[in-house]
C-alpha cells in the first residue's frame, strides 16, 4: 500500500474496482459468477459467467429415446417443473400429429398454472428477502409446500415428476385431490393478500424496487425477452391469450400489464398472475368435474396400454415391452413448439430423422436471453441494485446452463 | 392460399437473391438462406410491414457430419405485432464464418457465443466470441456429433495438491449405447407371393 500511495495516479484516471459476485452468493439465485466492474459504488459493467450448471441435457437428450428424454425437462426449471415437459410434449405432439384428449389438456392446464404459482411464489418472495425482507419467504413457502403435495399426489413426486406424456398426462386425478384443489385455491387469494400486506406498500421494498432495471418496449424486443419482462413494460403479448394451446382460449383471465417497466411493475405482474392462476386452477377444476374420460390417448402408439388390458391381451404386452425399450418412433422433420412458461417463453426446437431419439433438441429458456441484458440493465446502478434487478428478472440456473 | 404462404411468397419475392428455399409445414414456415446474405435478410424481415419480426426468440445450432456443409444455423423469429413465427436457417462448413446479427439484436451475442461454444461455429464481426456455458478452458465443441457423450476428462478434488485436478475419463464400466431399433419391421408389407395377386381396386 505505500508504494501506491507514493505513486499515486493522476487523479483524473479513472480506476475501476472488479469484484466476483458469485458463484456461492444467497442472492445469486443459484451459481452465477458475476464479474462487476464498479467505479464506487456505480457498476461501469457486468459479466455474468454461467454455464456452472451445464450438465449437457441437450447432449443427454441426443442419446435417449423420446420417454427417457422427458424427465430432463423437470431438472430445467425446477421451480415450475411442469411447463418445461409440457412444451417438450407439444413439440412431439406437432411433429408426429397426436391429438390430445380433452380431459388430459384440463389436467396439463391446471397443472400448469399450479407450476406458475409455485415459481411466482418463489420469486416474489426472494426478490423481497434479496431485497432485506425475510417474513414474505417464510410465508410463500408454506403454500408452495402445500403446492408440491399436489404435484405429488398426482405424479408421485414433489419436483420431478415427469407426468405430462406425449399424448396426455400419465395418470388420471383421483377425486380427493380436485376437491382439495379446489380448497385450496379458495383460500390461496388470502395468502397472496398477506404476502402483499407485507411488500406493496412497504417503503423499503418500493425504495429498493421503483424506477429500478427500467426496461423500455424497445429494449424488450432488442433483448428478446418473453413473459412478464414485456408485461411489466406494458406491451400485452401472453402465449395463452395470442397463441393459445390446450384449452386456453375457452378460459376466462386476465393479462396484468405494467407501466413503468421496473423492478416494482414486475413484482406487481406477478402478484396479479398468481391471482390470475388460481381463478384458472377454478374453472379447471369445475371442468375436470363435468369432463369424464382417457388421460392418454387409446390405442395409440406414444401411449401404453392399460394394465388390465396386458393381462388377457398378447398384443398389448408386445405393444408395452416395444415402447419402454425401443420408444415410438416420430417422423422425420422439425417443429418449435413453446408454452408461456412463468419466466416467459419456453420453447422446445426438435429435429427428429424418424427414429426412436430426437436427432437435435434445442431448448430455449426464457432465462437465457434475460440475464443476457444483465450488463445492458445494470449499467449506471448502485451495486446494491445488481440483487435487485437480478431478483426480478426471475433467474434459476437450471435452464440457463441446461 | 393461407397466410404464412402469403408471406413466403412475399418474401421471397423481395429477396429473391437472398433466399434459396421457402417451406411450409406443420404451420410453420422455414426459410433457407445463404449464409453471407443473414444480416440483409434478418434486417428486411425485422422493417417490413408485413414482416415486422422484431423479436429474435434464438439462434442454435444443428449438426449433419454426412453433409458438405456440416453446420446449420437456425433461427427462430417471433413478430408480437402481427403474431406470426418464421425460422430462417442457413448451412455453413467449419471454417467459414457466419457474419453475426449481433449488432441487429443485442441478444444475439449470447445465442452466438453458445453456438460457438457447443458447435464451433464461427460468427465474424461478433463483439466479444468467448465460451459461454463449458468450463473454463475447455477442449473441445460438446454438441458435435463425434464428441463422446462421456466427454474427454473427470475433475476430482485432489486432497494431496488441494485442488481440482483434471483427469482422462475412467470408467468402471465401458459407456454401453443400446439399439433397440428392431431390424424386423414387422408384417407391414405385402406377404411374398401377394404382388402376383390381382389389386382389387387396380382391377375395377
Amino acid at each position: 500500500m505505500a508504494d501506491d500511495l507514493s505513486s499515486a495516479p493522476p487523479p483524473e484516471e479513472k480506476r475501476t474496482f472488479t469484484i466476483n459476485f458469485g458463484p456461492q452468493h444467497p442472492a445469486a439465485h443459484g451459481v452465477l459468477r458475476l464479474v462487476l466492474e464498479l467505479d464506487g459504488e456505480v457498476v461501469e459493467r457486468v459479466d455474468p459467467h454461467i454455464g456452472l450448471l451445464h450438465r449437457g441435457t441437450e447432449k443427454l437428450i441426443e442419446y435417449k429415446t423420446y420417454l427417457q428424454a422427458l424427465p430432463y425437462f423437470d431438472r430445467l426449471d425446477y421451480v415450475a417443473p411442469m411447463n418445461q415437459e409440457h412444451a417438450y410434449c407439444l413439440a412431439i405432439e406437432k411433429l408426429a400429429g397426436i391429438e390430445v384428449p380433452r380431459r388430459a389438456s384440463i389436467i396439463r392446464v391446471l397443472y400448469s398454472e399450479i407450476g406458475r404459482i409455485l415459481n411466482h411464489l418463489l420469486n416474489v418472495t426472494t426478490q423481497a428477502m434479496d431485497v432485506g425482507a425475510l417474513t414474505p419467504p417464510l410465508w410463500g413457502f408454506e403454500e408452495r409446500e402445500k403446492l408440491m403435495v399436489f404435484y405429488e399426489r398426482a405424479s408421485g413426486s414433489r419436483m420431478h415428476s415427469a407426468f405430462i406424456r406425449p399424448g396426455g398426462v400419465h395418470q388420471d386425478l383421483p377425486a380427493k385431490l380436485i376437491d382439495d384443489i379446489e380448497d385450496w385455491c379458495r383460500q390461496f387469494p388470502r395468502v397472496i393478500d398477506d404476502i402483499e400486506g407485507l411488500l406493496t406498500d412497504n417503503r423499503i421494498f418500493k425504495q429498493r424496487n421503483v424506477d429500478i432495471g427500467v426496461v423500455s418496449q424497445q429494449d424488450a424486443l432488442d433483448w428478446g425477452f418473453s413473459g412478464v419482462m414485456v408485461r411489466g413494460s406494458g406491451m400485452a403479448w401472453d402465449l395463452r391469450r395470442s397463441q393459445p394451446y390446450e384449452i386456453y382460449s375457452e378460459l376466462d383471465f386476465k393479462i396484468p400489464l405494467g407501466k413503468n417497466g421496473d423492478c416494482y411493475d414486475r413484482y406487481l405482474c406477478r402478484v396479479e398472475e398468481m391471482r390470475e392462476s388460481t381463478k384458472i386452477m377454478l374453472q379447471c377444476v369445475d371442468l375436470l368435474r363435468k369432463t369424464p374420460g382417457p388421460v392418454l390417448p387409446e390405442k395409440s402408439k406414444v401411449a401404453p396400454p392399460r394394465r388390465a388390458e396386458m393381462k388377457n391381451s398378447m398384443e398389448a404386452l408386445i405393444h408395452h415391452f416395444k415402447l419402454y425399450t425401443e420408444g415410438f418412433h416420430v417422423p422425420a422433420g422439425e417443429a418449435y413448439a413453446c408454452v408461456e412458461a412463468p419466466k416467459g417463453e419456453f420453447g422446445v426446437y426438435l429435429v427428429a430423422d424418424g427414429g426412436n431419439r430426437p436427432y437435435r433438441l434445442k431448448i430455449r429458456a426464457p432465462g437465457f436471453p434475460h440475464l443476457a441484458a444483465m450488463d445492458y440493465l445494470c449499467k449506471g446502478h448502485m451495486v446494491a441494485d445488481v440483487s435487485a434487478v437480478l431478483g426480478s428478472l426471475d433467474i434459476v440456473f437450471g435452464e440457463i446452463d441446461r | 392460399m393461407s397466410a404464412l404462404e402469403d408471406l413466403g411468397a412475399h418474401i421471397r419475392a423481395s429477396m429473391t437473391n437472398a433466399i434459396e428455399n421457402v417451406a411450409e409445414r406443420l404451420g410453420e414456415l422455414t426459410l433457407s438462406v445463404r449464409g453471407e446474405q443473414i444480416v440483409t435478410v434478418l434486417i428486411f424481415l425485422r422493417d417490413d410491414p408485413r414482416c415486422k419480426f422484431t423479436t429474435l426468440i434464438d439462434i442454435c445450432g444443428a449438426d449433419y457430419p454426412e453433409r458438405g456443409k456440416r453446420f446449420e444455423v437456425v433461427y427462430h423469429l417471433l413478430s408480437m405485432h402481427l403474431n406470426h413465427r418464421i425460422r430462417v436457417k442457413l448451412e455453413i462448413d467449419e471454417e467459414t464464418p457466419v457474419p453475426s446479427v449481433a449488432s441487429i439484436w443485442p441478444c444475439a451475442d449470447w445465442f452466438e457465443r453458445e453456438a460457438f461454444d457447443m458447435y464451433g461455429i464461427l460468427f465474424s464481426g461478433h463483439p466479444d466470441l468467448r465460451r459461454l456455458l463449458t468450463d473454463y478452458g475447455f477442449q473441445g465443441y460438446p454438441l458435435r456429433k463425434e464428441f463422446p457423450l462421456s466427454g474427454h476428462v473427470e475433475v476430482r478434488y485432489d486432497p494431496e495438491q488441494q485442488r481440482v485436478v483434471y483427469e482422462p475419463v475412467k470408467l468402471p464400466q465401458q459407456y454401453r449405447n443400446f439399439d433397440f431399433l428392431s431390424p424386423w419391421e414387422g408384417m407391414t408389407h405385402e406377404l411374398p407371393g401377394d404382388e402376383k395377386a390381382e389389386k382389387p381396386n387396380e382391377a375395377s
